[in-house]
């Protein structure tokens, strides 16, 4: 089980400009009082869902992190699908051509994925696709008239906030090509950077299921090569995958600070980005700890599926 | 089938193994040929061989293998797999681990002939495979089950019954029965010769136990490091065996009938694969070794009819 | 003078471990390769102030924004500055950060992660509670908020970055000590009443020592591409000095009008200098952990 990183040490900050402000900022917020008060304030404020008041305009902070959430996670959840399949697909190809030309590119390939800046990645495809070729946009989540709305029947009204899902629930596709559009730069980049680990790992696990046994006999039954990879080897390396996905999403969400600022993308990187250039502490301690929230969240959610699935594999 | 001159390499980091080296027989329709060895001998590996299944780092390096006038190793991919499975089916070693542990039993079977008879229906093949079953001992109702709830004697079943299934002309059984205990061991051996005669195949039995060759087979072929040392029809192997370690095989084989015996082991251990001796492979332990024996390889000799050793004792007899 | 004569006695001890490295097959090379790509940019680094053409921080040597051409190799940033010569001196903050970030990785997260994972008990419990919640929160965010609280400066981005990677040392650290704990020969020292101290450095350390430096390695790439990357968001140094993130950082808004040279270059070498790190790693574990070749 996860502990969440407590934050004191974000308390400690006071660097702004005017005293005379600072003395009203300090009063209106409620940081004139004593810091263990202050900290345990908060943390219940975090239960009620209270993330204090933004230093630069006084809105409350949990609704501006609110609305910028589902950004972050439509691309997060984009760009893990993109490491993991890229990942796997080039990990068994690898694994297959064990120590052939083929595995030595791919490895590299993964090392140096990794070794790329994630914003300077970013800044090449902007200048490839979006300047070069004019063939996908460069920045932002979608043109501010197509957002797509949800489902929408009579009175009643859902929407996920991922505009994949909501272009779809309206039925409208050529907002839901839009969308992808737009989402295909910024979850390509993260998610190549993150492919790496995910070759290394289904490579490695791959090469060592492939010399069991059973696959051996299944290529003696004149298996087709496709049919032996998939569903014999595969199956069987696929549970680490798993867990690589929950330990790596922590890595993940920190690259999409710098996606999301590379790509004007609205979610809540850039919002924290933004925030910090404002020197709007409230906000940023709010945006640390949503991050710092999510992570333990999906950490435990994968610990659990982990739990439920293993047994059962035993079958 | 016929095997020319077949050499088969491994190639370590530590040098290159020689598992087999220029090896010929051939196999008629519905003959059974036992295979003998120690471990290491390159049994096995001549096994895998015959459907170019040897594992990496091993090549085949030189050879010919001739199968209804088609030469394997010059197979293209999808012929290849063609062949595997349908006309050369291979029985594994240890039925523990060469089943799939996700797929149920019935789906092994539902796969296998679909690969190869992409025409056939699922049910059509749940049919077969049920028929398979019987065939081989085993209740269909067992179709549903996983490899882990089958005890290993019907896992080995089960693989004996995959390796049937689409009517091959040769069946290679590595070792069916190591891993089995021994009253198992005799049903599944019987199994396997009744298919036989029921399918009309030809059957190539792999096993380090004289014994269990001898009366189940036709011909019989003694390996040592990788030679043939002695290929004769199983009669002439029991009572007129050339070679001596053919003999030393013999007389290791426990005879409940012969009430005083003492049972004779071959002397020394098996060869290490990268430091053969030089000369003939075996002279380390065998009891008439001569001079010659430790500088020079013996080629293979005729020493009558259908009956060829590779031993420098039997020297006058033509070259084969 | 002095920067020259520990060099060349580093290098009369280096060159028999080469030669051995060399010797090991594939990832020797890579340490090798890698190891030569840093040293060559530390050196080009160092060198800088002799080999530039221009003074990388004097504006407007040339027109701002001219492509790639004969007189500037690597064109021109929006001051007129000269890229090649900020290509050539950027590496020194980023590489100042890393060392030192490593430095203090080091120095904090060894000890502790041996005193911790040997004494056992509460104090490891509680020690590795705390090093498992930092290593479980996205290292770049964690980073951005130490910075935000330390302030700007090389020291204060190195210290951030060394408070987001102690977490990886301790438990490289903590799961070889605790294998080693109960070799019978640390038993025997413990039995034959050596301190504790002794035993952690005379046995214990040097059996660490090989995944210390894995890990090592691994963090100056990582060191590179955070502060790359804080750079990136503004959170780096004044700007007066040449740097690569900031050249990016910069660059990137004259992306839409086609000048490509701007970020392409730094970029590039800051790819080269993770790379360089990220393969001696490579090579370095492989070394130390065969793997199961045939």
């Amino acid at each position: 089980m996860r502990v969440l990183p407590g934050d004191p040490v974000l308390l400690h900050f006071e660097k702004m400009e005017n005293p005379a402000a600072m003395a009203a900022m300090r009063a209106r917020l409620g940081l004139d009082k004593p810091l263990w008060f202050q900290y345990f304030d908060y943390v219940v404020g975090i239960f009620r869902g209270d993330l204090g008041l933004s230093m630069q305009d006084y809105s409350p902070v949990a609704q501006q992190i609110f609305s910028a959430f589902p950004a972050t996670l439509e691309l997060a959840i984009c760009s893990m699908i993109i490491a993991v399949l890229v990942g796997v697909f080039l990990g068994v190809e690898s694994s297959k051509a064990y120590n052939k030309p083929k595995d030595q590119v791919i490895r590299v390939f993964g090392i140096v994925t990794y070794a790329i800046p994630i914003f300077f990645l970013g800044m090449i495809f902007q200048m490839i696709f979006g300047v070069g070729l004019h063939w996908l946009p460069v920045g932002g989540r979608i043109s501010p008239t197509m957002e797509p709305t949800g489902l929408n029947i009579g009175n009643f009204h859902f929407s996920t906030g991922l505009f994949t899902i909501d272009s779809l629930l309206e039925g409208n596709i050529y907002k839901f090509v839009l969308t992808l559009k737009y989402l295909f730069l910024p979850s390509l980049t993260l998610g190549l950077v993150l492919c790496g680990i995910f070759i290394r790992l289904t490579r490695s696990n791959m090469l060592e299921t492939l010399r069991l046994d059973f696959v051996t006999a299944a290529k003696a039954r004149g298996l087709k090569e496709t049919t032996v990879t998939y569903s014999y080897a595969l199956r069987n390396a696929f549970l680490p995958v798993l867990t690589m996905m929950g330990l790596q999403f922590a890595m993940l969400l920190g690259g999409a600070v710098l996606t999301e600022t590379t790509f004007s993308w609205p979610g809540l990187g850039r919002y924290l980005v933004d925030r910090i250039n404002f020197r709007d502490y409230t906000a940023i301690q709010g945006a640390v700890v949503v991050f710092g929230i999510f992570v333990a969240l999906v950490s435990l959610a994968i610990d659990l599926l982990y739990a439920y699935l293993d047994p059962r594999i035993r079958l | 089938m016929t095997v020319e001159a077949l050499t088969v390499e491994y190639w370590t980091r530590k040098g290159k193994i020689r598992a087999v080296e220029d090896l010929s027989f051939s196999l008629e329709k519905a003959e059974t040929l036992g295979v003998v060895g120690e471990s290491g001998s390159g049994k096995s590996t001549l096994g895998l061989s015959l459907i170019d299944l040897v594992p990496f780092p091993g090549r085949i390096t030189k050879g010919k293998i001739i199968l209804k006038d088609k030469e394997v190793l010059k197979l293209r991919k999808d012929d290849l797999r063609n062949l595997r499975g349908k006309e050369v089916c291979y029985v594994f070693q240890d039925p523990m681990t060469s089943l799939n542990p996700v797929k149920k039993i019935g789906d092994h079977f539902v796969e296998l002939i679909r690969t190869h008879e992409p025409q056939v229906t699922k049910q059509e093949a749940l049919k077969r495979a049920k028929k398979m079953l019987r065939d081989v001992g085993i209740q269909p109702e067992r179709l549903n089950d996983y490899p882990h709830q089958l005890s290993g004697g019907m896992r080995q079943r089960v693989m004996i019954g995959l390796a049937i299934a689409l009517n091959p002309s040769i069946v290679v059984a590595d070792e069916p029965t190591t891993a089995l205990d021994v009253i198992v061991q005799a049903k599944i051996l019987d199994l396997l010769n009744t298919l036989r005669d029921a399918y009309g195949m030809a059957l190539i039995l792999i096993t380090h136990d004289l014994s269990i060759v001898l009366q189940r087979s036709d011909r019989i072929m003694v390996m040592y490091a990788g030679h043939m040392v002695e290929y004769a029809p199983s009669i002439e192997i029991y009572s007129n065996p050339k070679h001596p370690y053919t003999q030393g095989l013999l007389k290791s084989i426990p005879n409940i009938e012969l009430a005083d015996q003492k049972l004779e082991a071959i002397a020394g251990s098996p060869p290490d694969l990268l430091n053969l001796p030089k000369g003939c492979r075996f002279w380390p332990r065998c009891y008439c070794a001569f001079e010659r024996c430790r500088s020079e390889a013996p080629p293979l000799i005729t020493t009558g009819t259908e009956h060829f050793t590779r031993c420098f004792l039997y020297e006058e007899g033509t070259k084969a | 003078m002095q920067k020259l004569k520990i060099k060349k006695s580093m290098l009369s001890h280096l060159l028999p471990g080469l030669a051995s490295l060399a010797k090991r097959g594939l990832a020797g090379w890579l340490v090798i390769f890698g190891a030569i790509v840093v040293a060559a940019v530390v050196v080009m680094t160092m060198v800088s102030p002799w080999i530039v053409p221009y003074d990388p921080s004097k504006i407007n040597v040339g027109q701002p924004l001219l492509p790639p051409s004969s007189q500037f190799p690597f064109g021109t940033d929006n001051l007129g500055q000269d890229m090649l010569s900020r290509v050539i001196s950027g590496g020194g903050i980023m590489l100042q950060v890393a060392i030192l970030s490593v430095v203090v990785c080091l120095i904090i997260g060894v000890p502790l992660g041996l005193f911790s994972s040997y004494t056992g008990g509460v104090i490891d419990r509680f020690f590795s509670l705390i090093m498992d919640s930092v290593y479980a929160f996205p290292g770049l965010i964690l980073a951005i908020a130490i910075a935000l609280v330390l302030g700007r400066g090389v020291i204060n981005m190195a210290l951030s970055i060394a408070v987001v990677y102690v977490p990886s040392y301790f438990r490289v650290i903590r799961s070889q000590v605790l294998s080693i704990k109960e070799v019978p020969y640390v038993e025997a020292a413990n039995a034959a009443g050596a301190r504790k101290r002794t035993v952690l450095s005379r046995y214990i350390l040097p059996n660490v020592v090989p995944s210390i430096a894995v890990v090592a390695t691994v963090n100056f790439a990582d060191a590179i591409l955070t502060a790359a990357g804080l750079t990136f968001i503004g959170m780096g140094v004044s700007i007066d000095v040449p740097d690569w993130g900031w050249d990016l950082a910069n660059g990137r808004n004259f992306l839409l009008s086609g000048a490509w040279w701007v970020i392409t270059f730094p970029g590039l070498m800051i790819i080269l200098l993770a790379l360089g790190f990220t393969l001696m790693g490579e090579g370095l574990s492989e070394l130390l952990s065969p793997r199961l070749e045939q």
